[in-house]
Parts: C-alpha cells; sequence; structure tokens
C-alpha cells in the first residue's frame, strides 16, 4: 500500500475538448493520465504482437474517438454516458456527485446512463479491481469543468463582462444582476467544432458535494419498482425462454427424444439444442419452466464429471509449491487452510435479451466487459463488429459473475437458431450449478521467529485456476489470456502479486500462487483471491502473537509497516472497545487489510456458545453469530461517505458468510446447491444487529477503491474471533462445510418445479 | 383458455392463462407488472414478495387458478395507493436510510417489511430484533443493516 500523504497538489490545468453538438458537450480523453499508473488491474505484456493492426483502423477514425463527453441539455441538465456498470456498487451517484461538484449544479440534475459497448475505448470500459471510480475521478471531473467555463465564457459574451465578473451557482450563471441557467445558455455555449481546452479543477478543500454524505441517485426507482433490470425490459417479440441443463458441469446433449412434443405445449414457440442444453422459448417463464422439465434429453458428460471436494482437495495439495525455510519447531508456527468452492451468484439471476437477425443482433445484459463481450459474441455470430450492438443494463448485483458474458453470448447463440429474439433467464439452480464460481483453494503458511522478532513468513496459496479470460476488457488482453504462452496462469500470477501483500515487518516474506487447471467454470469474487489469502495470514498473526505471548492487538501495532493501517486498527481498538470482558464462549476478533489505496480494520465479537450455535432456524443454518461489527475505513479521499459505509456493510456479510455458512459442495462434477436455502449467503438471523462503520476524514488527495475492499479484513475477523472463542484455529471454510445442511434437489430435470402452496406461508 | 380475474393494485384486471401458472408469471410476463422480482422461483429468496388481502405472499409459489376474484393483489407499484399517498411511510424510510444498493430485492424487502408490522400490530406489539431476524428475504448485497433501521422508522411513522 501506497504510503501517499495528504497534500495539495499544484493547479495544473487538464485537457479535454468541447464537441460539435446542438448543445454543449465537453469530451475528455480515456487515458487518464493522474491517476492510472496506480491502477489495481494490471498492464499486460504489450499486447502489439499478437494484435491484428486490422482491428485498429476503425479506432483511429477521428482523433476523438475515444472521449467520453458530459452534455448540458436545453431543460438545465447535464447527462453523462458512463462506461462502467452500475451493479449496486454506486458509481453512478459517485460519478453524478464528481459532474455536479464541477459544474456547480445540483447532484438531482445530473443524469447518469451506461454507455453500450464502446470498443474505441479500448481496454477501458471494465468495471472491475475496484477501480472505477479511481479512474473517473479526474477525467469525468475535467469534463465538468470545462463545461462550467464554457458556460461562464458564455454568458461573459452575452452580457459584456469579464469572466471572472461571473459566478455560478445550483445551475445558474449570475453577474452584475444578471442572470441565466445553463439550460438558456446550453445551445449558444455549444462549439461549432471540436477544439481542445483546457481548465483547472476545484481542490479538495473547495468540495461542496464530494465529501459529505449522499443518498443513491437511484434510490427512489429502487423503493418503487419502478428501477428497470434485464428482465424487466420490453424488447418487442423477445418471449421469455430457458434453458434444460446437463446433471454435470459443461455436459452436452446427445439426443433429445421429444422435442417436437415439448414445441407443442401450452404457450411454447421453439425448441433448440444449443452448446450446454436445449432452450425452450414461450409465452411466461412458467410456461418455460414446465417445457425443459418435460424434456426427455441423454446427457454426454462433462470435463469435471468425476471430480468431486475431496478429488480437487487432493490435486490442490499435490501441486503446493514447497515452502523454503526449515520447519523450526517450537520457533514456528505452520498451518494449512483450505476454502471451499463460493459462488459469486448475485441475486438477481443471469439473464439477457438477444435479437439476432441475418446480417445484425442486438443485445440487453448487464456486462462489465461489454467490449469483450460485443466481440466474441460478433465472432461466434459470423457477424461484423459494427453490425453487432451492445447495451448494458444495470445489475442487481454482480460480485464478479458480470466480468463474464455467459449469459449473453448463450441467448445469442439461441436467438440465431430459433431465427427469433428472446429473452433468456437462468432459473437460480441454473446459476448455482452452472454458473461461475470461486475456485476452492488451500494457503499453507510457515512463519519463523527469534527473540521477539519474526524472521520469515512464507505462504503458499494452491487454486483450482481462476479465469482471467474477460482480460483487461478486450480483445487483445483476452486473446493475451488464451495463449499458451503468455497465458492464463502468467495474468493470474500478475494480479495474485499486484493485489496481495503483508503489511507487517516479518523479515523475509514471500507469497506464491499456483493454480491448477481444472476446467470450471471459474471467476472472481468479490476481492478476488484476498478474502482467502488474508484470512490465512491474519489467523496466523493470531498464532504468532499467542506462541510469542503477546496481545493481537499490540502484536499488530508492533510489527505494523504501514502508518494508514495502523491508523484504522486504533480507531478500531478505541470504538469497538477492544479487550473488554466477554463471557466464556464468546470473543473479540481483529483483522486488517490495505488493498485498492485504502487501508481497513475489523473489530468483530462473536457468540459460539450452544445455546446460540444450536437456535433454531427453518431451512437454513444458525451456527455461531457475529454479534458486533466495527468497521474503520480509510478511503484515501472520501467522495461519498454513505456510500463507502454501505459498501463496508455487504463487505461485512459477505466475509461472515464466507467465515462461517457460505460455500459450494461439489459432487460427481456438479456443486449440489440449488437454492438460497442450501447456499447459505448471511440472512437476517446471521447478521449483526450491531455494526458500525468508521469513515476516516481524507488522508490523501485520491480516493480508493471501495466495493471489494472490506471482505478480505471481514472474513479474517470474524474467522480470529471464532478461533479466539473456541480455543480452536478452523483450517477449512466455511467452519459448516464438513456438514450437508440441506436436501439436494434433484439434479434431473435441472430446474425444480416451483411450489403451488405459497399461500400457506402468507403473513 | 381459462379466465382468471382479480382485483391487482386496486383495478379488476382478467387474464387468458393456463390454471397452473404461478402468478409471478401473469404479473410479469403477461401484465406487465415488473416490480415483483423473480429470484428463485421456489419460495425462498422472498424477492418477489407481494400483499394478497394485505398479507405477504410470494407469487412465485402460488398457481394464478388459487386466486380467487375478489382477492385484492398489491405489488410494490400499489403500495403508495393504500395509505393514498405518493410513497407509503416504510418506502420513506428506505430512501432515508439510504438502503437500496443494487436494489433487485428491495420491493419485495419493502413488502414483506410494510406485513410484517402489520402483524405485529395486530397481535399488539412493537417488532421486535427477533422478529428482524425471523425475515427471509435475501440481501445478496448485504444491507441488511440499513433494513433493520429503515423498518423500526417505518414502523414509528405506520
Amino acid at each position: 500500500m501506497s504510503e501517499q500523504r495528504r497534500s495539495e497538489p499544484s493547479r495544473r490545468r487538464f485537457l479535454g475538448y468541447l464537441i460539435a453538438a446542438p448543445t454543449l458537450a465537453v469530451g475528455v480523453t480515456w487515458v487518464s493520465t493522474a491517476d492510472s499508473a496506480e491502477a489495481v488491474i494490471p498492464t499486460l505484456p504489450q499486447p502489439e504482437d499478437i494484435f491484428d493492426l486490422g482491428d485498429l483502423q476503425n479506432l483511429a477514425a477521428t482523433p476523438t474517438s475515444g472521449l467520453v463527453s458530459v452534455q448540458v441539455n436545453e431543460d438545465g441538465t447535464a447527462s453523462f454516458a458512463l462506461h462502467r456498470c452500475e451493479v449496486g456498487q454506486g458509481i453512478t451517484t459517485t460519478v453524478a456527485m464528481m459532474i455536479a461538484e464541477e459544474l456547480d449544479l445540483p447532484v438531482e440534475r445530473v443524469t447518469i446512463t451506461l454507455a453500450d459497448a464502446r470498443p474505441e475505448l479500448l481496454m477501458n470500459q471494465l468495471t472491475g479491481g475496484s477501480n472505477s471510480v479511481r479512474s473517473i475521478f479526474t477525467p469525468v471531473r475535467t469534463a465538468a469543468a470545462i463545461a462550467r467555463q464554457q458556460l461562464v465564457r458564455t454568458a461573459a459574451t452575452q452580457w459584456g463582462v469579464p469572466e471572472s465578473a461571473v459566478t455560478t451557482k445550483d445551475g445558474g450563471l449570475f453577474a452584475n444582476g444578471r442572470s441565466a441557467t445553463y439550460g438558456d445558455l446550453a445551445k449558444a455555449a455549444a462549439a461549432d467544432r471540436t477544439v481542445q481546452v483546457s481548465a483547472t479543477l476545484k481542490s479538495t478543500a473547495a468540495f461542496r458535494v464530494l465529501g459529505k454524505p449522499h443518498n443513491r441517485i437511484d434510490a427512489l426507482a429502487a423503493v418503487t419498482g419502478r428501477k428497470s433490470f434485464g428482465m424487466d425490459l420490453q424488447v418487442p417479440g423477445a418471449k421469455p425462454c430457458m434453458v434444460r441443463r446437463p446433471p454435470t458441469i459443461n455436459g452436452t446433449v446427445r439426443t433429445v427424444r421429444n422435442a417436437a412434443e415439448v414445441e407443442a405445449m401450452p404457450g411454447i414457440t421453439d425448441v433448440a439444442v444449443i452448446t450446454y442444453g436445449v432452450a425452450v422459448r414461450g409465452e411466461t417463464f412458467g410456461q418455460c419452466i414446465d417445457a425443459l422439465r418435460a424434456l426427455d434429453v441423454d446427457w454426454n458428460p462433462g470435463p469435471v464429471a468425476t471430480e468431486s471436494d475431496a478429488t480437487v482437495l487432493a490435486a490442490l495439495k499435490k501441486a503446493q509449491i514447497p515452502l523454503a525455510v526449515p520447519q523450526l519447531g517450537a520457533l514456528s508456527v505452520d498451518a494449512e487452510f483450505t476454502f471451499a468452492f463460493a459462488s459469486n451468484a448475485p441475486l438477481e439471476p443471469d439473464n439477457a435479451i438477444a435479437d439476432v437477425r441475418s446480417d445484425s443482433a442486438e443485445i440487453w445484459s448487464t456486462l462489465k466487459v461489454p467490449i469483450d463481450a460485443r466481440e466474441d459474441i460478433a465472432r461466434q455470430l459470423g457477424l461484423p463488429l459494427d453490425k453487432v450492438i451492445v447495451h448494458v443494463v444495470p445489475g442487481g448485483g454482480s460480485f464478479g459473475r458480470h466480468l463474464f458474458h455467459d449469459v449473453a453470448a448463450e441467448a445469442a447463440e439461441i436467438s440465431q437458431k430459433m431465427g427469433k429474439p428472446v429473452k433468456l433467464s437462468w432459473s437460480r439452480t441454473d446459476h448455482f450449478r452452472q454458473g461461475r464460481v470461486h475456485p476452492m483453494s488451500v494457503s499453507k503458511v510457515r512463519a519463523t521467529y527469534l527473540l521477539g522478532n519474526v524472521l520469515t513468513y512464507e505462504q503458499r496459496h494452491t487454486s483450482t485456476e481462476t479465469s482471467f479470460s474477460h482480460g483487461l476488457g478486450e480483445m487483445i488482453t483476452s486473446t493475451a489470456a488464451e495463449l499458451p504462452i503468455a497465458g492464463n496462469l502468467s495474468f493470474a500470477e500478475s494480479i495474485f502479486l499486484l493485489t496481495q501483500s503483508v503489511p507487517y515487518n516479518f523479515g523475509v516474506v514471500t507469497q506464491l500462487l499456483n493454480e491448477i487447471p481444472l476446467k470450471f467454470n471459474t471467476g472472481s469474487m468479490r476481492n478476488i483471491y484476498s478474502p482467502n489469502v488474508a484470512t490465512a495470514r491474519e489467523l496466523v498473526v493470531d498464532m504468532l502473537a499467542k506462541k510469542m505471548g503477546r496481545d493481537p492487538v499490540a502484536f499488530r501495532r508492533g510489527f505494523l509497516r504501514d502508518d494508514r493501517l495502523a491508523a484504522v486498527l486504533d480507531k478500531a481498538v478505541q470504538v469497538g472497545q477492544w479487550g473488554r470482558t466477554m463471557p466464556a464462549g464468546t470473543a473479540q476478533g481483529i483483522a486488517l487489510h490495505g488493498e485498492y489505496r485504502g487501508a481497513v480494520a475489523v473489530l468483530v465479537e462473536i457468540d459460539c456458545r450452544p445455546s446460540t450455535v444450536n437456535r433454531p432456524v427453518q431451512d437454513g443454518v444458525t451456527g455461531p453469530r457475529v454479534t458486533k461489527a466495527t468497521i474503520v475505513v480509510d478511503a484515501g479521499l472520501p467522495l461519498n461517505p454513505r456510500g463507502i459505509e454501505a459498501q463496508m456493510q455487504g463487505c461485512l456479510n459477505d466475509g461472515i458468510a464466507l467465515a462461517l455458512t457460505s460455500s459450494l459442495h461439489v459432487k460427481d462434477g456438479i456443486p449440489l446447491e440449488g437454492s438460497w436455502d442450501n447456499y447459505f449467503y448471511t440472512r437476517q438471523w446471521n447478521t449483526p444487529v450491531d455494526v458500525q462503520v468508521v469513515v476516516l476524514p481524507p488522508t490523501t488527495n485520491t480516493p480508493s477503491g471501495i466495493g471489494e475492499l472490506g471482505v478480505a479484513p471481514s472474513f479474517a475477523a470474524v474467522a480470529c474471533a471464532y478461533a479466539r472463542a473456541t480455543g480452536k484455529v478452523p483450517t477449512s471454510f466455511p467452519i459448516n462445510h464438513g456438514t450437508l445442511s440441506f436436501e439436494p434437489l434433484p439434479l434431473e430435470p435441472s430446474t425444480p418445479q416451483s411450489p403451488t402452496n405459497g399461500l400457506d406461508t402468507a403473513f | 383458455m381459462p379466465q382468471h380475474t382479480f382485483v391487482l393494485n386496486g383495478e379488476r384486471v382478467t387474464v387468458d392463462v393456463a390454471d397452473d401458472v404461478r402468478l409471478l408469471w401473469v404479473l410479469r410476463d403477461i401484465l406487465g407488472v415488473t416490480g415483483p422480482k423473480y429470484g428463485c422461483g421456489l419460495n425462498v429468496c422472498k424477492s418477489c414478495t407481494s400483499h394478497i388481502n394485505g398479507k405477504a405472499f410470494n407469487p412465485c409459489a402460488v398457481p394464478v387458478s388459487k386466486i380467487k376474484p375478489t382477492d385484492e393483489i398489491t405489488t410494490i407499484e400499489g403500495l403508495p395507493a393504500t395509505v393514498g399517498r405518493d410513497l407509503h411511510p416504510m418506502q420513506e424510510a428506505w430512501l432515508e436510510e439510504d438502503v437500496a444498493q443494487c436494489g433487485y430485492c428491495q420491493p419485495g424487502q419493502i413488502m414483506a417489511a410494510v406485513a410484517l408490522v402489520r402483524k405485529a400490530r395486530a397481535e399488539g406489539r412493537t417488532i421486535t430484533d427477533d422478529d428482524l431476524d425471523g425475515l427471509r428475504n435475501i440481501c445478496r448485497c448485504g444491507t441488511y443493516t440499513r433494513i433493520r433501521a429503515a423498518i423500526k422508522k417505518g414502523e414509528a411513522r405506520m
């Protein structure tokens, strides 16, 4: 983590373009000079050797093709098509705040939409790595600042006053008793040709909007049911569509015995065999479920049909990179932790609308890497890139799932095969069983110490392969991840090395990753490697402290080599009352993590007493309960403290789930989990009643990444608290993984029938 | 095709659809009422929670044939009208607490919350932490802390 101190940068000018348009429009190039050097997602080895120059021809068409632009409209609003995906993390709100800040316009008058896939933006249309706000911060404010400057110039010219006499406030311009709204001047301020201009940005000390808590701009739509998700869109002719899927991951169809019969069922219009199943299209999703269940299909087994939890674990243990330092008996800590497969499924099932014609295609889906989706789907359909339009739809969560466009590609395949538009939704059961998973991994740690010092810290993280085939958002890098030489492993290793660190003075430190290439459908899950790697690390830190006879907090404080982590630790200790007397069977746990140029400390209290662990709940798991949590976050320059608090609360519930309850049990090539009463994400009965988030005042001049930052320390703190409450350090996560706490739904048909007794549970 | 009539958000509606189609799909795919979300179709995630005659239920688990012509179905779209306002007090509390993240579960959460408060009130009491622990609606973004705060605030204003 950087040691960057808070100091006011020089008031340098930032460049942008006045774009020829009917009303005022300001563009900025999307290569951020101010911030990109510290981007979390690494730059790949230069890709020119594998990049077909023909692909570039259209991109260089105009010098401004890569611009993103802020527009001022005649109704006095400003609008911006964000080249990122909103999936709940709140970036649309933060970006609206940025524009409002520099434009002197109320946030409510800024409209943010999501941009379609724009290949000319190259690698810069990827939502991931908690990098959006960090990378947008300077360019978008620059565009807004230029827009304001141009409005001021226009008013000054019209009124015959110097620019310095014109002030702006709440979307209005004022000088010598005269006034106008931005809407009044939106046309007059427009450029008739595209020219480069520059402006200075407000100093952070002058912020009036950024840095103050702001509610989400889409909150009203969300609470009234008006927020429109993929399945809510009405595209002419795009009827509901679902898929009968195989009983093993990526199994394939051998024969369908009754396609014609199923096609004649009530409401059903089409049946088509596709890559991994049989698609049905009909008037309602309910009738699609009936139809897919009625299909009589023989299957070929998928590529991991012989794999189960135990076989994967054995393969991981065999692939571990050896530790270098010999074990030193009483003066070393040796530990090994297993982390089960986990699902990155959001609540909204994967869905996409596809309207594929003979010469064109239009796709709607929640896509965090839409350029990659567009290029891939164009290739799959055999269509030129410019004949494929890909719209990005706000998502009902992502957690890593929407880095991939599996569902959009499948919808396109189905639409092409049926020759009709489709609205495809995966069923909940599909989502858990055939959807992307976070890989199982094993983390082995050895630390040695002598005379009060830690001499070495070695961590060997071994994982089933995490697919990064979405690359950095674009075909060039996507291809690189598939190449045998510059292949996935080196890319994964790069990401591992660029995201992991040990923030303690532990002498010689090495952290290495090895991955085994099992063909599960994998992908990142919120915070990628960190939750598992940091949990292993923080548990070992507690073990070291115990062996060396020191309190966990005092020990961390003594070895920390990062001031920002020290500050959040101190604050958490104070606010969360570290060390207070706790009854037997309950305990506090504390953990630290720095990433995305931010720092977090989490202090939790857990209750592992039998009366709590065994409290009854219908169709769910209870187990230990985290009763209280204190989260202290240093977000660098916190732009929206209310949003940051929300993200920390979400990260906490993710961490609790990873530590205690949520995992996939893979058996004979498929996860057994098929519903939210099998996959135990944190529910109300497992969430702490007492949660306090402290957002520290600014410590730097740039915002840190936020959406994933709190997962790792939350997971680690809960694990440490559990170990202290029970007196036993757990070696397998989540702690309940060894017990199957549900009756698995049948594997065939792949989607269960909906119940009919819903009125019995009305309350 | 059989006809089914019921009262939806204060208006009588009639649909031609097979008896066993679950009400959720009648609402979403035929009537275009998309506030109730599909999250599982198994009466588990509760993101489709709506009201039948004022009680919370999940239309994904009720065949349309079980709905009587006199039954009043209220979805999130019709909730404000039940109190004759633009927003129900529970929705206002949700806005003040800035509960939603992705927002997908929130219509169902709000409908469940309103029913929970009414149920407690009918029992002559106010909601407790145990009541809140018993809410089954999943929020995969993990907004539970703010949901709990909003329900208590909304209860005070209902």
